[in-house]
């Protein structure tokens, strides 16, 4: 079966422009050779810091900016490279999720027109028809049919979030992009939020990538995570497995930051020194070298390639072999 | 219960509505439109309030100290009167004074027929809101007095309201579309296009205004009248004045263009002109309103400053700064006071139009 995803060698680099002429003096390499696929019914997690490339890649595959090189296969067909009005048939087909759930709906315009927008722009003319699919898809997000002559003014952040959602499937879309959908949430709501979007998912099959700082909220909804250090990914692994036996320095230092919910347990952190490597300008050899407490002169001009440790699991590391990394044990539940 | 219904009409209310929910809080901004209305009101049937026909000059008559409205007759009853004028001979000086006579009454009358005049400039009358019943009003009606000529001032002023209102009003139109336009490509084109829009703002922004005025009213064919040539260099004025609207809609296209609802409606296929006009227009057009009631008054204020100054309007013109003109010297000022009156209303309305500018830009974004 072919995967709903496929991301190839993606690249992503932005110019630098200097003077009064604009001359090219530099790129910034957002996205380096990223490549991971998704299937239908999967959710795929990207974390990393800040500035790691994440929403860089999301944006890319929704083409919302234009990738460099490598290649987009969306359901079989390479989109990296179409004009805007080729677009638009298979846009439909994936949608977003926005983070900021206060910037994402047109304060002006009702609960209705917003749902409805995408179902009027793609041809479905029909006001009552329109309304019934409009409520329908409330019906589905959990909200109350009689809220859609509302303005989003009157709803709080979790219903707000529910309208994008409703929003995002309003034309059956097969991929959803969720750019951090629960960051700007209070915590009580990210529950009802990701449990949303995994009934969601059961339900209609979708492939979601979900793109994350927040681990705890990416171990409860992934199947799988790729971690992305500096425009790259640095290991790539089925949830349990990631979060059980990491093979990255850098992963272990993100999960050794995931607070643990046991008071007996002492938090073992491993804080990484200095900030995450300008990508204009990164690192030679392993980008996270400088920051790495297992670094060798062999990582400071050695590349690693992105190398399959055991099924499913890949990793850039040059000594993954050699070094025993730390885990965070799931908690029971 | 009733607090759920308040509720709900809060959901449920358009922009516009909240909009004016938030500007009637704000009681200044409130009074000033109705201040500004007035006064537009006046400019539009200048002709019906003024009395007098503005250019009627007699040497006999100048300077007349504004004279009251005698409300109530010597019996007691309300019946509004005004005395005739009448020219006593100072025996000292042999100075014709004139001084209102109680012997000669006039009945102060609404609607009366007075001098002709075009309505809107095209229904032909001579109905006026005030006269009197017998005898002409310009020799008994001096609600503001007199200047050396024996003009009426009230109906001078009542005229110049009506210049400098207006005069202003096709520059600030032909800004707002200049502005809109170019700000707009700027901003949504980018690139080169943008670099040259912003260079050519900046350029245009460090020209210095006054000695623009002078060298353009100079410049103007002589054979104009001063009108045509106030007009002509309102024109020229706002082809420099859009500048400051082109960088408010430049930076707020930029600014739209990175808000997710605007990549959310690109992501479900809407076209360019969609969302220009259904998404980013809407979302800016109060602004604009705002940014035209404060470029308003500054077009005034212009006119008036340099009509005082001899470069804008000038006399037989009629403007508010036309008429202080007249006030200019100490010695006018001494004898005729009541000239200075026409610096109230520039101060009022220029004062009206700052409170609803304000009032207008805070309802402006309900949702801010």
């Amino acid at each position: 079966m072919t995967p709903v995803l496929d991301v190839r060698s993606l690249r992503k680099h932005f110019p630098i422009r200097t003077g009064m002429l604009g001359r090219v003096s530099g790129h910034v390499k957002a996205v380096d050779d990223v490549s991971f696929t998704i299937d239908r019914g999967e959710t795929l997690s990207l974390v990393g810091e800040s500035g790691c490339g994440k929403t860089t890649t999301s944006r890319c595959i929704l083409r919302a900016i234009a990738p460099t090189a490598g290649e987009i296969l969306f359901q079989g067909n390479d989109i990296a490279q179409l004009q805007r009005k080729d677009l638009r048939p298979l846009r439909r087909q994936m949608q977003m999720i926005f983070q900021d759930p206060f910037s994402s709906l047109n304060p002006r315009m009702t609960i209705s027109e917003i749902i409805g927008e995408p179902l009027l722009v793609n041809g479905m003319t029909n006001n009552a028809e329109r309304n019934a699919r409009v409520a329908e898809l409330l019906t589905l997000v959990q909200l109350p049919t009689a809220y859609m002559n509302r303005f989003p003014h009157a709803f709080s952040g979790g219903q707000r979030q529910r309208i994008g959602i409703a929003r995002a499937l309003a034309l059956h879309p097969s991929l959803i992009v969720a750019d951090e959908p629960v960051s700007a949430l209070d915590v009580s709501v990210q529950a009802q939020i990701v449990n949303l979007l995994i009934e969601l998912q059961d339900r209609l099959g979708l492939a979601i990538l979900f793109v994350a700082h927040d681990l705890s909220v990416v171990k409860h909804v992934s199947h799988r995570v790729a971690v992305m250090y500096v425009g790259r990914i640095v290991e790539l692994a089925p949830t349990r497995t990631l979060f059980a036996t990491p093979r990255h320095p850098y992963t272990e230092a993100l999960l050794s930051a995931v607070p643990v919910p046991d008071p007996r347990r002492r938090a073992s952190r491993i804080v990484l020194e200095g900030d995450v490597a300008d990508p204009s300008n990164p690192p030679t050899g392993c980008h996270f070298h400088p920051r790495c407490r297992y670094a060798t002169d062999r990582c400071k001009v050695e590349t690693p390639p992105l190398v399959e440790v055991a099924p499913g699991h890949a990793v850039r590391c040059l000594r993954t072999d050699e070094i025993a990394l730390g885990s965070v044990t799931p908690p029971q539940n | 219960m009733s607090e759920a219904v308040a509720e709900n009409r809060v959901a449920v209310a358009t922009q516009r509505q909240l909009i004016w929910w938030r500007f009637r809080k704000h009681k200044l901004a409130l009074i000033s439109a109705g201040i500004v209305l007035a006064f537009y009101l006046v400019a539009a049937f200048a002709d019906s309030i003024a009395y007098t026909e503005p250019f009627d000059t007699q040497a006999a008559r100048s300077y007349i100290p504004p004279q009251p409205i005698r409300w109530f007759d010597a019996n007691g009853n309300f019946h509004p009167q005004v005395f005739a004028l009448k020219g006593k001979r100072d025996p000292r000086t042999f100075k014709l004074a004139y001084a209102p006579d109680p012997n000669e009454p006039r009945d102060v009358v609404l609607f009366a027929h007075g001098y002709g005049y075009k309505l809107f400039g095209l229904f032909p009358t001579d109905r006026h809101l005030l006269g009197v019943s017998d005898g002409k009003p310009q020799d008994a009606l001096f609600l503001l007095g007199t200047d050396q000529l024996g003009r009426d001032v009230f109906s001078r002023l009542v005229l110049a309201t009506q210049t400098s209102l207006t005069i202003g009003l096709v520059g600030v139109a032909m800004s707002l579309l200049l502005g809109v336009l170019l700000g707009g490509i700027s901003g949504l084109h980018g690139g080169w296009l943008d670099l040259g829009i912003q260079r050519l703002i900046e350029i245009l922004r460090s020209i210095p205004t006054i000695p623009l005025w002078m060298g353009l009213a100079a410049a103007v064919p002589n054979t104009w009248s001063s009108q045509r040539v106030y007009f002509a260099i309102t024109i020229i004025i706002s082809l420099i004045g859009w500048t400051e609207l082109a960088r408010v809609v430049r930076g707020r296209f930029l600014a739209l263009r990175e808000e997710d609802f605007i990549t959310a409606a690109e992501l479900c296929g809407a076209s360019r002109l969609r969302i220009i006009f259904k998404h980013m227009v809407p979302s800016f057009l109060s602004h604009i309103i705002a940014a035209v009631s404060l470029a308003l008054p500054a077009m005034i204020i212009s006119e008036t400053t340099l009509s005082f100054l001899g470069l804008g309007l000038r006399p037989p013109a009629i403007s508010w700064g036309v008429l202080l003109q007249d006030a200019q010297n100490l010695q006018t000022l001494g004898l005729a006071p009541w000239l200075l009156v026409v610096a109230l209303p520039v101060i009022v309305v220029i004062l009206a139009f700052n409170f609803l500018g304000d009032g207008l830009r805070d309802a402006a974004d309900p949702y801010g």
